[in-house]
């Protein structure tokens, strides 16, 4: 298996599984039962194929690895180009782990159009992996917004009450940010000739476009982390996706704007991102506390979660523009963390939905006496979530306030503070949820996690306590790329001819 | 050979498309009523030829008719388009013939005689042969748009579009005076020849320049770019549906053409003059397009303003006033006239119990009553928001490619914010299709001609983006031959 385009075929093994969904015809429970099992077979293949990448792949090196090019644009310079470096592997794994315990997840729940609902996620899964594995910024571009489509349909059609008008709201916030993504791309590839994403990286852009490029570009990945004050479609999206939309959206869609920051904004303009990682430390602090506090009132327990995610999204923002090593180590291990335990929360919150429909806070009291297991699993995530030694949490939310405490002791000190928010609204959640006499007549008969239930919380709680306990084994695979990354951009900073506060003042000179 | 035959394998194309029209004319009077679907289909077959000698030529090169008349790469380009927006119209309209008794032979005969206007606007060379060509069509458009005289709403059309059109036919002829006026010729390689010697550092007459802009506005009025769109809603609406996806593919083809040669080709020193005025009409094209949309209910009204707001688009392209930018439209074109063509196809498909459907509350539930027609509708429906990987994207990657490069940042900005707006009523198809409860199902089957325009069209527009080469080559060939002449 040594010369096989092995990034392609993880990228495009899934849409195969779609087309073979699209083509199943018969009965209307033959046709669910039978995209169900390709839905998870073409999965599990995937998530196989994507652990060569794991084994295979070369630590200690900031180089991509697995490079395959062909032309695609022919004499455009733009190509078709996929590599994975330290940064952007890990992101392939995880897309490829989440997408078949979706589809387990999905499996009852799930009940109407299910083969148009496994094919929506088996191309999503196709688009996310291809868009962490695309070197080429044009390539990337076309996986970052055709993953718009999936997932509009996914809220759309088997969401909530409120799925419209939370599907339009995603997708139009997204777009807006996009296409200014996209102009920035159009004016860089002017600028350097080719779209080749390592070749735009070594180009050095000049201080007044760098300002502007960093604009645009903040303005789609902001949206997309999402950042305080642009974060609102995303507790609307949230509760209104079916429990699976939402672990990916949490898992990997969020992870899609942090990965734009450190693989473009930073090194690509190092300058502007000096300049303004002021704005991003007072934004990254806003989210933190304020959503924090949001969390804190919550009714809806899905919503809770995503106020959640924009804080620990925050603390990833904020740790990406410390850049130190360990500040950006710690962003990343973050979102890995966050993409991981989060997901777990909303298949935990997806449990109690199937079984009573409501997410609703103050329906549920009591559940230990019922659910013993749930419960156990539930406090194992929430403490996760908060950050507690010996979880995958804590690594990251560790390392970036060490990377903070180098650079910013105020915004060091505002995050904590946050984080001590965080475990006062999750430990409250549990309280109402899990604990105290069970009242309401309707949760009596309520049953404990199946087997499949069970199944799909196995190998989420097993990452949880490998990545808390021993961390090695993910930043040996990260930190180089993150050394390169720091380095360059201190260099970057120094070369800068007459670098200074003034030459980027002078706007699009 | 001699030098008349030379001219006459020129235009082998145009002249055969007369023929076989006056031909068929003939048979439609002389055979009487009966004959409308035998005609129907060989005027298909008419245009298919036509085609076929159109793809033969066009690769040098060729002035015609004592350079009236041009052949090149770009025209053929053009004119292929332009060709298989008549031919797939026709195809789709024989069912809505049928159905709703349009028989009559004069619909496909005056569809060839207003694409062979089109041919010869694409071919124009002159100023004169601009305004015949461009006449042809029109008046046969005026007739097709009111070809159901039995219908208020169709007659209604075609009055409107008719006394609009003559106005703007008016001060398209007006501006063309002008010029002769003040350049003292009518062939485009004598004003640009006039043109590139006064443009150097002096500024062009004034006179020259009023007469520029008339032909501008005579111009939009044919590609319905704001602020010369009022009529293209009214008729659209107006319009038997068939003929609505001709007037929506073929003629703004061929008046983007034609637009683009004057532009790029006599006035092309010019191009300070103009450019801020087709980047208005651009501005104005886009957010019209985008804002009077979304509170439109009948999907034909809402065509005519997604076209205006796509015309918009493809205007950036010129407004670069480069090769890239010709490139760019010409591409953007060719796509449009694809996920026209099988939006339209799947409009005619809206069919309950026999009777044609227009309102977009008609589409609640689509998904689960049609599966397969909802599917195609709503790739064409996510390829006009621009969204990759469908080809609309691909087409509006290279119109803003060449804004960028040219320096039209603030257009360029502007074009991608309303093509958000824009976004959000073509999400609301998808939406009454896919998220909304199912009403009663449409008609089926579509038949076999209607499946295969549906199944092309929408495997085009999804997998171009796997090859972009194919048609992106043709197009920066027919670019560089525009500009070469």
């Amino acid at each position: 298996m040594e010369n096989w385009p092995i990034l392609s075929l993880v990228t495009f093994l899934p849409l195969v599984g779609a087309l073979f969904i699209l083509g199943i015809r018969g009965e209307p429970d033959v046709v669910a039962r039978n995209a169900r099992y390709v839905a998870l077979w073409t999965s599990l293949a995937t998530f196989v194929m994507s652990l060569f990448i794991w084994f295979n792949f070369e630590r200690g090196t900031a180089e991509f690895q697995f490079v395959e090019q062909a032309t695609w644009f022919p004499g455009y310079n733009i190509d078709y180009k996929m590599g994975v470096d330290g940064i952007s592997m890990l992101f392939v794994m995880l897309s490829t782990l989440l997408t078949p315990l979706c589809v387990v997840a999905s499996w009852d729940a799930i009940k109407v159009r299910v083969k148009e609902y496994m094919i929506a996620f088996l191309v999503l899964e196709t688009l996310m992996v291809g868009m962490f594995c695309a070197q080429d910024f044009v390539l990337f571009y076309f996986f970052y917004e055709g993953v718009l489509i999936p997932m509009f349909l996914i809220i759309g059609i088997w969401g909530g009450e409120r799925r419209v008008y939370s599907a339009f709201k995603f997708f139009l916030f997204t777009l807006a940010g996009s296409v200014l993504l996209f102009l920035a791309l159009l004016a860089m590839y002017f600028e350097v000739g080719t779209t080749d994403i390592q070749a735009m990286t070594a180009y050095g852009f000049p201080a007044s476009m760098q300002t502007w490029l960093w604009l645009a570009m903040f303005a789609s990945f902001a949206v997309k982390v999402p950042m305080w004050p642009v974060h609102t479609w995303l507790p609307d999206a949230h509760v209104e996706a079916p429990t699976a939309g939402s672990v990916i959206l949490a898992g990997v869609l969020l992870k899609m704007g942090g990965y734009g920051f450190i693989r473009f904004s930073l090194p690509m303009l190092p300058l502007a991102s000096e300049f303004f990682t002021p704005l991003m430390f007072t934004l990254s602090v806003m989210a933190i506390i304020y959503t924090s506090l949001v969390a804190l009132a919550q009714e809806d327990m899905k919503k809770l979660i995503a106020y959640s995610s924009v804080a620990h999204m925050g603390l990833v923002t904020l740790g990406t523009f410390t850049l130190t090593q360990q500040g950006l180590e710690g962003a990343i291990f973050q979102m890995l963390s966050h993409g991981v335990v989060s997901a777990a929360l909303f298949l935990i919150v997806g449990v109690i939905y199937d079984r009573l429909h409501t997410r609703l806070i103050a329906r549920y009291d009591g559940l230990v006496s019922r659910m013993p297991a749930y419960s156990l699993m539930f406090m194992i995530f929430m403490l996760a979530s908060v950050g507690l030694p010996g979880t995958s949490g804590f690594v990251g939310e560790f390392l970036v306030l060490v990377g903070i405490f180098q650079v910013n002791t105020w915004a060091a000190l505002l995050a904590t503070g946050g984080m001590i928010l965080g475990a006062a609204y999750m430990l409250y959640l549990y309280r109402r949820v899990i604990f105290g006499v069970m009242t309401k007549p309707d949760l009596k008969a309520i049953l404990d996690l199946s087997p499949r239930e069970v199944l799909v919380f196995a190998p989420l709680l097993a990452l949880v306590f490998w990545m808390g306990i021993y961390p090695m084994s993910f930043l040996d695979v990260i930190s180089a790329s993150v050394a390169d990354i720091v380095e360059s951009h201190r260099v970057a900073l120094l070369q800068a001819p007459g670098h200074n506060v003034a030459s980027l003042f002078s706007l699009g000179q | 050979m001699t030098m008349i035959s030379l001219d006459l394998m020129t235009a082998l194309p145009e002249l055969t498309l007369a023929c076989l029209a006056m031909a068929l004319l003939m048979l439609g009077v002389f055979r009487g009523k009966d004959s409308a679907a035998a005609i129907l289909g060989l005027s298909v077959a008419s245009l298919v030829i036509v085609f076929f000698l159109v793809s033969l030529g066009g690769n040098t090169t060729v002035n015609a008719f004592g350079g009236l008349f041009i052949l090149d790469r770009y025209g053929a380009f053009m004119k292929g388009l332009v060709l298989l927006g008549a031919i797939v119209t026709l195809v789709m309209s024989r069912r809505y013939c049928e159905e709703e008794r349009m028989q009559r032979f004069e619909y496909p005969v005056l569809t060839l005689f207003a694409t062979l206007g089109m041919l010869m606007m694409v071919s124009a060379n002159d100023l004169i042969s601009l305004y015949v060509g461009l006449e042809l069509q029109s008046l046969s458009l005026y007739v097709i748009a009111a070809i159901r005289r039995s219908n208020l709403r169709s007659s209604e059309a075609g009055l409107k579009y008719f006394v609009l059109g003559a106005l703007s036919s008016g001060m398209l002829l007006y501006g063309c005076s002008m010029i002769y006026g003040f350049a003292g010729t009518t062939s485009f390689p004598a004003l640009a020849e006039v043109l590139a010697t006064t443009s150097h550092g002096e500024v062009p007459p004034f006179g020259l320049i009023i007469g520029l802009v008339f032909l501008i506005a005579g111009l939009a009025f044919k590609i319905s770019a704001v602020p010369f769109h009022m009529w293209t809603p009214d008729v659209y609406e107006g319009a038997p549906t068939p003929v609505t996806a001709f007037f929506a593919t073929a003629p703004k083809v061929a008046a983007i053409a034609l637009l683009m040669r004057v532009m790029m080709g006599p006035f092309g020193d010019l191009v300070e003059q103009w450019q801020q005025i087709v980047v208005a009409v651009s501005i104005a094209s886009m957010i019209v397009g985008a804002f009077a949309a979304i509170a439109q209910t009948n999907i034909k009204r809402l065509m005519a303003y997604s076209s205006i707001g796509h015309i918009g688009f493809a205007l950036i392209g010129l407004a670069a006033g480069t090769e890239e930018g010709i490139r760019g439209v010409i591409f953007y074109m060719a796509i449009y006239i694809v996920m026209n063509l099988g939006t339209f196809g799947c409009i005619l498909c809206m069919r309950r119990t026999g009777v044609m459907l227009e309102r977009i509350e008609d589409l609640k539930g689509l998904s689960k009553t049609n599966p397969m027609m909802a599917l195609p509708l709503m790739i064409f429906m996510f390829s006009m928001a621009g969204i990759p990987p469908l080809a609309g994207f691909l087409g509006k990657f290279y119109v803003f490619m060449a804004a960028i490069e040219a320096g039209l940042y603030a257009l360029a900005v502007i074009g991608v914010l309303t093509s958000v707006v824009g976004a959000f009523y073509y999400l609301r198809i998808v939406k009454f299709m896919y998220f909304d409860d199912a009403g009663e199902p449409f008609d089926s089957p579509i038949g076999s001609d209607m499946s295969l325009v549906l199944i092309a069209s929408s495997a085009i527009i999804l997998f171009l983006f796997a090859v972009p080469g194919t048609i992106l080559d043709a197009a920066a060939a027919a670019a560089a031959s525009l500009l070469a002449g």
